[in-house]
């Protein structure tokens, strides 16, 4: 984990509500604010926005934004926020909307060129329109360079692709990647969707009823089973591999990780020695005591229990296994984990039905 | 002869445009605090705002003179401030005219205002936009509607004042005889050709504020829909 370069504690009280957060989150990559709909995480981020005043303390880069006697208000906060619904001014063109940000920050603290946002998205032959005659996609793209060309210290992005049809959202995705890998600026992003998470997100912070309840690199965090994360059906890892062995004759790829490797089908995206995050869901993994071949699934392999755990879910227990140093999460029914008497240290086989590969 | 039907007419004109320049300036405010505030006073500032709706010219008119005359504490405030006695002057007119015009401006503006989303201050703040800045040039090009309607009616509105102007500012060529009270005077005195001349000239200026008003919303309509 890098080091720290956000700090946030607030304490916000509404009726039947209550936000009470410490957070410590690292100055760079994409940090994922996920739960349920509900749990505060759009509050959070009105609160470190400076749209919502809450008691507490904030400081980023060192830089105080809110102290016991300090407000900062949200436009003089050095940050920029993409809203679930775009709010493109519909009185100014799209050029107008994206330079609108940029004019108001002083000329020396411009680090992003306009040319290089327009291109990052896309966005060259859209300059002269209005936003009413966009698309949903495009119009989230436009916000997301307005957010951008105001060069911030802190990108926020309130469930950016929630409102979009699943087509515009796979539009948007690898926009969001490319600027993740290509800007220097950490960004929080709210969601609850564990597929743009498990693509996205380097750093997770999971949130249920207005607290922190895990917060961490992203795989260690999800493949821990002894949080009450209610992740339920979307419990699972991610296992960070390189793809080393393409083989033509059946359209196979292997991934190989420390621990063992996994064959998935190939993806153009994807060349020999290109690195690549592979989502493994609990529900998908099975455990065999011994190996078996004569069935259908490809995926196997030899594993150790780390632990055993009730799921969140009555009648079912969650696995933590480890293969090689790459940890695996398997959601089991209690009564085949009985039946297995799986204990802590024991060899087993990891039967995987499906995987996917998010990146 | 021509002096004498021109006069109140531009008379009327001046009246109308300083009285809606006047309100765009303090109704703004006023509309402003309406659409947003949360405080108690709201409704009952609401209240006043729409009082000249709902009350005949001549009570706001004598409660006028009373309160701008010599014995009244703004007409004592500004004689001593050497600004002599409103009532019978142009500028008196004016003073009457911004309260009897004011629901005409305010209304139409807070309605715009209402119409707002809040989404679009607060993006507008993330880019660094404070207070001023979002309301020149986020709040009033999105409320552009609501100052062409506030404008158009209430300059149609001062232009067509009688009741007020009657009972402030009396009858005085060039000071005060507007329009209305030119027509009224004209039909007391039996000079029906006159008056015809006036009162068409008012039906066809009405007509026309009203047609141009309606295609102006109407083209803003299909230009939300575009």
């Amino acid at each position: 984990m890098t080091s720290t370069a956000i700090e946030a504690r607030f304490v916000c009280r509404f009726p039947g509500f209550e936000l009470d957060v410490d957070l410590k989150l690292p100055g760079n990559g994409i940090t994922a604010l996920f739960g349920h709909s509900g749990c505060g995480k759009t509050t959070l981020l009105r609160c470190i926005a400076g749209l919502q005043q809450a008691q507490g303390q904030l400081s980023v880069f060192g830089t105080p934004w809110q102290t016991d006697n300090l407000f900062r208000p949200a436009h003089q906060r050095p940050l920029a926020y993409v809203f679930q619904e775009t709010h493109l001014f519909p009185h100014l063109s799209v050029r107008r909307n994206l330079t609108f940000g940029q004019r108001r920050v002083p000329a020396q603290q411009r680090q992003i060129r306009f040319d290089d946002a327009v291109s990052w998205l896309g966005l060259a032959h859209l300059l002269e329109r209005m936003p009413a005659g966009l698309s949903g996609g495009e119009r989230q793209r436009v916000a997301i360079a307005r957010a951008i060309l105001t060069s911030p210290r802190l990108l926020l992005m309130d469930e950016p692709l929630s409102a979009l049809d699943q087509s515009s959202k796979q539009e948007i995705l690898p926009y969001l990647e490319r600027l993740r890998d290509h800007l220097a600026i950490p960004m929080l992003y709210v969601s609850h969707s564990t597929s743009e998470v498990a693509r996205l997100a380097n750093h997770i912070v999971m949130m249920d009823k207005g607290r922190v309840i895990a917060q961490g690199p992203l795989q260690e965090t999800l493949a821990r089973v002894d949080q009450p994360f209610r992740l339920e059906e979307d419990a699972g890892v991610l296992v960070q591999a390189t793809l080393d062995t393409l083989d033509d004759q059946w359209h196979l790829a292997r991934f190989s990780f420390d621990g063992g490797s996994l064959w998935l089908r190939q993806d153009p995206r994807f060349r020999p020695g290109d690195p690549a995050r592979i989502q493994v869901l609990a529900r998908d993994v099975s455990i065999a005591l011994t190996e078996h071949r004569d069935q259908s699934i490809q995926n196997l392999l030899p594993a150790r229990v780390d632990r055993v755990e009730t799921d969140v879910t009555p009648g079912t227990t969650l696995v933590r296994l480890l293969a090689g140093n790459t940890p695996f999460l398997s959601r089991l029914t209690s009564r085949s984990a009985a039946q297995l008497a799986l204990t802590p240290g024991q060899p087993v086989w990891l039967q995987i039905k499906s995987v996917a590969l998010v990146d | 002869m021509l002096e004498t039907y021109w006069q109140p007419v531009w008379l009327t004109l001046k009246l109308a445009s300083l009285t809606t320049l006047v309100l765009l300036l303090v109704g703004t405010p006023i509309a402003w605090w309406l659409a947003r505030s949360r405080h108690w006073l709201r409704q009952p500032i609401a209240a006043v705002v729409a009082l000249p709706l709902v009350l005949p010219p001549t009570v706001l008119g004598f409660y006028l003179l009373l309160l701008l005359g010599p014995n009244g504490w703004v007409g004592q405030l500004t004689e001593r401030l050497g600004l002599g006695l409103l009532p019978f002057t142009f500028e008196g007119l004016v003073v009457a005219s911004v309260i009897y015009s004011l629901p005409f401006t305010v209304q139409p503006l807070q309605n715009a205002f209402e119409g707002i989303r809040e989404g679009f201050l607060e993006t507008a703040a993330t880019l660094r936009a404070g207070p001023w800045d979002r309301f020149f040039f986020v709040v009033i090009p999105l409320a552009r509607n609501g100052f062409i309607t506030a404008s158009v009616l209430t300059f149609a509105h001062t232009i067509g004042e009688f009741g007020v102007i009657l009972m402030i500012g009396g009858n005085i060529p060039g000071e005060t005889k507007v329009l209305s009270v030119a027509i009224y005077d004209h039909v007391e005195s039996l000079e029906y050709t006159q008056a015809h001349w006036l009162a068409a000239g008012m039906v066809v200026f009405s007509f026309l504020v009203l047609v141009t008003l309606y295609a102006l919303n109407g083209r803003a309509r299909a230009g939300a829909l575009r």
